[in-house]
């Protein structure tokens, strides 16, 4: 008896560490696929990219991996560039900020009901993911169109037809459905995990309902106001497939333009340099975003 | 003198639940007040009433003679301890305590001096700066506390704030609570669901059950002379033994046996007689017992030795009775199968009915 107890002493500090290095070792393992995959369909592309950027291009279009220049980062001072880059950061600011408008108080909502409510709700948010989004998004042009339904409420009610397909407000309006749900998720998961004493403790000393949500719920739920904004901000930044179908042709995008580069204008290598650089931007953006949230919390 | 605060037949209903049942209650000015019950008894309804988190269905909640029952909670004069202090995570210490003071829109001088001496008030001066999760338990009660009380309310409540530290913290919080409460003179309405920091605090206890107030009276009122079933059987241990009544000064118990008791009830009726283990002290059976005593013959069946005092089980023709005798030196012990004769005096004996 007096044994076994000394040997079960003994043992524990080097059995507690073996435990933990095989728990790390266990880690590792589970990690492996996903790593994998991730290392080869996107570290892989992506170093791919970034060399492309300092190739050079043949008088025919092809990209030749010798002659390597700056050459397609000095195009990005192009003054094209520089409009099209403020057009789709606009758009960008102005989709988040219309999906945190939105969201906002429609999280609120869901974090504020009761369980079963709330997984209802949930479910609604997450079903537009059911049907494909490409399809989704030709049926805005649908309803967009000039003799789609919404125009034809407007004349049936005597007004003008509406014709905003194929403007930046189509756009608009199709990015703001699109991301909606990223937006709203976020949001709930922080507004859920809110303890809702700390509000009446506001109001207990002496603040109204406004003041108790802005100096209380609006910073704790702060977090997830960041992560839906980036999940959202990215995104669009860098948005093609709603532009393609909903936009016009005069309103060029980052992502269209990235896509002609390679496809119509054959030139690889600008289009690596446009893709390299807004990819730093946003991750640059991203950690001063997070940084100063961080700090504010 | 107008009442701090005064409840008038004050019902609160969450859709078919009766939360609160017709309460009718008045607390003093500068009176520490408990509201002691089980969980689910109503407590903490009532104080959420008097806060201003929830409003009554029926009846009038009077503050300094002040009708008061729809104002919100930030235009009663009144602050609240929470249930785990519900400090803001996200701001100091000193701009938790100040937060009260800047809604109110006092200058940044006050603020600072009033803040700087509640915090010295609970001797957290030096962690002014601190963050409330850098704090133990018991200091972010003293910052809960301090943000209440540095807005210098005419009411104080305490939802079991110190449900959530440990005994010997808890025991010492207790006396430092009293002793703050007796200093600033601010009336306190404590709720709780432990009889000990009831009993030690308080000047008056309403006791709830079920959402009603079965009684209110000073500790030893309560401890001593309870007027329900469920008030004795809650504060502390109790016999309750099943009897009828004879007369004004006689219940029997079962097995036919007499005892004097004051009855205040109809002969015939059937009552329970309470009876404090402390009460009780054994016999042997050839000792005289002093005169005017009540007295059951019974066989010791359990002794348990828990340090400060002895638990006896006594198995009488009444029922089974638990006695506590003091453990002092020279003690006569009573052995597992012994006879023995339990006395007690007749004004020692409550009867309440059921």
């Amino acid at each position: 008896m007096a044994d076994v107890m000394t040997d079960v002493e003994a043992v524990t500090p080097e059995l507690e560490a073996a435990a933990e290095r095989a728990e790390s070792r266990r880690g590792v393992l589970l990690a492996l696929p996903s790593g994998f995959y991730l290392v080869l369909f996107f570290a892989i592309p992506l170093v791919i990219v970034l060399v492309y950027s300092f190739a050079s291009r043949s008088s025919t279009g092809l990209t030749q991996l010798r002659d390597w220049s700056l050459d397609a980062y000095q195009r990005l001072w192009d003054p094209l560039v520089g409009e099209i880059a403020l057009r789709s950061l606009i758009l960008a600011v102005a989709t988040t900020a219309i999906c945190l408008a939105v969201s906002y108080p429609f999280a609120y909502y869901i974090a504020t009901r009761g369980p079963t409510m709330r997984n209802v709700l949930l479910v609604l948010v997450m079903i537009p993911f059911w049907s494909n989004f490409l399809v989704r998004t030709y049926a805005w042009r649908v309803l967009l169109g000039s003799d789609g339904p919404i125009s034809q409420i407007s004349q049936a009610l005597g007004g003008e037809p509406i014709r905003v397909l194929f403007t930046n407000t189509a756009v608009l309006i199709g990015l703001v459905y699109g991301y909606l749900p990223f937006m709203v998720l976020p949001l709930y998961a922080a507004l859920e995990r809110m303890d809702w004493r700390l509000v009446e403790a506001a109001r207990d000393l002496y603040a109204d309902g406004w003041t108790a949500f802005r100096k209380v719920t609006w910073p704790l739920s702060r977090p997830g106001v960041i992560a839906g904004s980036i999940l959202v901000f990215i995104p669009t930044l860098g948005a093609y497939v709603t532009p393609a179908i909903l936009g016009g042709a005069r309103t060029t995008l980052l992502g269209d333009y990235i896509v002609s580069q390679f496809l119509a204008a054959r030139n690889q290598p600008f289009g690596s340099a446009l893709s390299v650089t807004v990819m730093t931007v946003m991750l640059g953006a991203t950690i001063l975003y997070f940084r100063t949230g961080a700090r504010s919390l | 003198m107008t009442d701090a605060v005064s409840l008038q037949g004050v019902t609160k209903q969450f859709g078919d639940v009766v939360a609160v049942r017709d309460l009718d209650l008045s607390i003093a000015d500068g009176e520490f007040f408990s509201l002691l019950g089980p969980s689910g008894c109503g407590k903490t309804t009532t104080l959420r009433m008097i806060a201003g988190f929830e409003f009554p269905t029926s009846g009038s909640l009077l503050i300094h003679g002040n009708e008061m029952g729809l104002q919100p909670p930030n235009k009663r004069p009144i602050n609240t301890v929470f249930q785990s202090y519900a400090l803001f995570p996200h701001m100091t210490v000193e701009d938790n305590v100040g937060f009260g003071l800047h809604m109110k829109k006092r200058g940044s001088a006050e603020i600072t001096d009033r803040v700087k001496r509640a915090l010295d008030m609970v001797q957290l001066g030096h962690r002014a700066a601190a963050m409330p999760r850098q704090l133990s338990g018991g200091q972010q009660q003293r910052v809960a506390l301090a943000r209440a009380l540095v807005n210098e309310p005419e009411v104080l409540l305490l939802d079991e704030p110190l449900g959530a530290l440990d005994l010997k913290l808890r025991q010492a919080m207790q006396l430092e609570l009293k002793d703050l409460q007796t200093r600033v003179g601010i009336t306190f309405i404590y709720v709780t669901h432990d009889q000990d920091e009831a009993l030690t605090m308080s000047d008056r206890i309403g006791v709830m059950n079920e959402g009603s107030l079965l009684q209110v009276g000073s500790p030893q009122e309560i401890y001593e002379h309870p007027t329900s079933r469920f008030v004795a059987d809650f504060i502390g241990e109790i016999n309750l033994l099943p009897a009828v009544v004879v007369d004004h000064e006689t219940v029997r118990l079962r097995g036919n046996h007499l005892i004097a008791a004051s009855t205040g009830a109809g002969s015939g009726e059937s009552v329970t007689v309470a009876i404090r283990p402390e009460r009780f002290e054994l016999y042997d059976l050839d000792e005289p017992i002093p005169d005017g005593m009540n007295r059951i013959e019974g066989r010791v069946t359990r002794r348990i030795y828990h340090g400060d005092v002895f638990y006896y089980d006594v198995d009488t023709p009444a029922g089974l009775i638990e006695a506590k005798e003091e453990n002092r030196p020279g003690i006569e012990l009573y052995d597992i199968g012994e006879q023995t004769i339990a006395v007690w005096a007749p004004a020692a004996t409550t009867v309440v009915r059921d």
